[in-house]
């Protein structure tokens, strides 16, 4: 199994008590460069140490916001790709339909798949519904823009023989002809992150990795669906284990009140997340108009956020930005305590999710220490991840799943 | 388009679009091109103008029930589709009437095309760009609260009051689908035409613009600026109605329609 270790690079300083929105409106002048480049050297020290400790990493962007300094993911990438020896760089990722030219998008991440001599996890992503209005891209065809987008890189990534033209509906080129290439063969490995059954159907049929980001329980339903659509597309069986990934949040201590003293940290993540003012929460045609009515119906309003959290009997735990560590734990969302007990918690989650061979984990957020956020990475690598990949590789046997490559 | 929605029984073809299109009342014709909240069938102002006009009010492709092709994706495509309209209902010596979003498309069918056209009529309309970069002619609702949004767009935000909770499951997807067409048309250039203003002056019918004063979305000036590009037109402040002057003040919308026609 592989790990990814996380954070989105927050600015706490700026994080109001009784904020409005956290994201879109919030003035810049709440942030010290001084202090966030601090912040910035304190993040891509964790990242390094990952890749010392047999971790990989995970980068995602957002923007406008105080919850997430990475305007950039590629930029991060670019900065890890040189100075990080073995682990995967997985972005997941780029906002591929809000970035306004694919050919940039498929350049750049080209060269840091160079760089990185080939470490490079390609993942793409929709974006959550308060990045439409800093990238001022109309929502209503987010969807189309962003898989004719993933159409012209792919294109671009794939293409040695010189330029293609290139005149779709909502891109036009012609003369694409990147340089350089990128160092995977055909292209970076592609992933999609996913958080609704009905948008698995073209990821699983692409055969591309599947990545979901707070869902907690309810990632078993986009997980069955993979693996659904996968035996019924012309893909090998059995279907291995690394398409699935699933992204959660860790609090680990030597002593249980350690975990929990630094899953306390990691839960205002959860906590600040859904920040956010009222207009940019939905914004119109983000999610389909008659799904929307559905959903307007069940809640009685307008202005509904789905952040509701289940537990493993399907029964309601609240929403998670109002939950204690115990219900985010009961959930699903957060592995927490001694390395014993993030161990079980992480097994028994994999087996209740019938299996998924790769692991985002948040081991940092809100104003988490320097010291905390290696702690909670340094005992991970240690006394969780070796136990964790010889029991997927037991697992994969008795699964009758195809065994995982080595972890580098 | 929901399934559901193609039986509701007003649904015509125009250049093969399913519309749904609600006619009234018999007379000289009277096309009314709804704005971004659509088109209520309800609406007391249709009966009123059928007291007079033969009321031809479609919802655009995109909005109420009618359909929207993908490629269908600007208000010039609107405008030549209402033309589209015109042409398949063959209407003629028509009074043509738009509010808002639909005084934008209303503005730029009569650029293109007047042959079916004897008055134009524009409420509060949208469509044009008066000032610099850094200056936001109207504000931008979609960035507001639906609060603050009801309450800058009505002198009485109790006019247009909704509540979810006993809404139909078809009125709550009809207001939401509203939201999401106009949002599609009218969110960058956010509710402007770039070269609208330059081909103002091609419009030859008599034009009258009228401005809801309660209006806090755009601006009197903005209303007077826009008149002043079209040779003639006159231009008649309504008091005691914000944006949408056919909701709040129906029969002074009617009557001043009256009076201009007769005029």
């Amino acid at each position: 199994m592989r790990v990814y270790t996380f954070t989105e690079e927050p600015y706490p300083e700026a994080w109001i008590e009784g904020a409005d929105s956290l994201r879109v409106t919030l003035p810049n002048k709440l942030l010290d460069p001084a202090r966030a480049a601090d912040r910035y050297h304190q993040y891509l020290d964790q990242w390094q140490m990952s890749d010392e400790l047999g971790l990989d990493i995970f980068v995602n962007e957002h923007h406008s916001t105080s919850t997430c300094m990475t305007a950039s993911a590629p930029l991060i990438l670019g900065m890890l790709a040189r100075t990080t020896k073995r682990a995967r760089l997985l972005g997941l990722g780029f906002p591929i339909g809000n970035r306004g030219n694919p050919v940039h998008v498929a350049e750049e991440l080209a060269m840091i798949d160079v760089i990185s001599r080939g470490r490079l996890e390609m993942g793409f992503v929709k974006g959550v519904p308060y990045e439409v209005h800093p990238a001022n891209t109309n929502p209503v065809q987010l969807g189309e823009r962003f898989w004719e987008a993933h159409d012209v890189i792919m294109k671009a990534m794939t293409t040695h023989d010189g330029p293609f033209s290139w005149e779709g509906k909502h891109f036009q080129y012609r003369n694409v002809n990147i340089w350089p290439r990128p160092f995977q063969q055909p292209h970076p490995p592609v992933w999609i992150s996913c958080n609704s059954v009905s948008s698995v159907r073209p990821v699983a049929e692409r055969g591309y990795v599947l990545g979901t980001v707070m869902t907690g329980y309810k990632a078993k339903d986009l997980f069955d669906e993979y693996r659904a659509v996968w035996a019924e597309s012309a893909h090998p069986a059995p279907m291995p284990l690394d398409r699935l990934c699933y992204a959660g949040f860790l609090g680990i201590g030597d002593t249980q009140a350690e975990g929990f003293r630094r899953a306390e940290m990691v839960a205002q993540y959860l906590r600040t997340n859904a920040i956010v003012g009222e207009p940019f929460r939905n914004p119109p045609g983000y999610i389909p108009s008659a799904v929307g009515a559905r959903m307007v119906k069940q809640t009685g309003t307008m202005t509904f956020q789905a952040h509701h959290l289940l537990a493993k009997d399907g029964s309601p735990l609240g929403n998670f930005n109002e939950a204690g560590v115990e219900e985010m734990i009961a959930g699903g969302l957060m592995f927490t305590g001694t390395p014993d007990q993030v161990y079980d918690q992480i097994v028994d989650f994999f087996d209740t999710m019938g299996g998924f061979g790769q692991l985002i984990l948040m081991t940092q957020a809100g104003d988490m220490s320097a010291a905390d956020a290696t702690g909670n990475i340094a005992l991970f690598a240690k006394e969780v991840l070796p136990r964790l990949q010889e029991l997927i590789r037991t697992r994969s046997r008795e699964m009758g799943l195809a065994p995982e490559p080595a972890v580098a | 388009m929901p399934d559901a929605l193609a039986e509701s029984g007003s649904m015509i073809q125009v250049a093969g679009i399913a519309t749904e299109v609600v006619r009234r009342g018999s007379g000289r014709p009277l096309l009314f091109l709804h704005p971004e909240l659509g088109l209520d069938p309800e609406a007391p102002v249709i009966d009123r103008l059928a007291q007079r006009f033969a009321f031809v009010g479609p919802s655009h492709p995109g909005f109420g029930h009618s359909a929207r092709p993908g490629w269908l994706t600007s208000v010039d495509d609107l405008s030549y589709f209402h033309l589209d309209l015109l042409d398949a209902l063959d209407l003629r010596d028509v009074v043509l009437v738009g509010v808002g979003f639909g005084g934008w498309i209303a503005a730029e069918l009569a650029v293109k095309c007047q042959d079916r056209i004897s008055h134009l009529v524009l409420a509060n309309p949208a469509g044009i760009k008066t000032g610099g970069p850094e200056d936001r002619d109207m504000q931008d609702i979609f960035s507001m609260s639906e609060e603050t949004l009801l309450a800058a767009s009505f002198a009485d935000p109790a006019a247009w009051s909704f509540d979810p909770r006993t809404a139909s499951e078809d009125a709550i997807h009809v207001k939401l689908r509203n939201r999401e067409s106009v949002t599609l048309f009218a969110w960058s250039p956010y509710m402007y035409s770039p070269n609208l203003v330059h081909r103002l002056h091609r419009i030859r019918v008599p034009s009258l613009v009228l401005w809801g004063t309660s209006d806090d979305i755009a601006p009197e000036s903005y209303g007077r600026a826009f008149c002043g590009h079209i040779g003639g037109a006159r231009f008649e402040p309504v008091e005691g109605a914000g944006r949408f002057v056919h909701i709040e003040k129906p029969d002074t919308f009617a009557g001043r329609i009256e009076a201009f026609v007769d005029g």
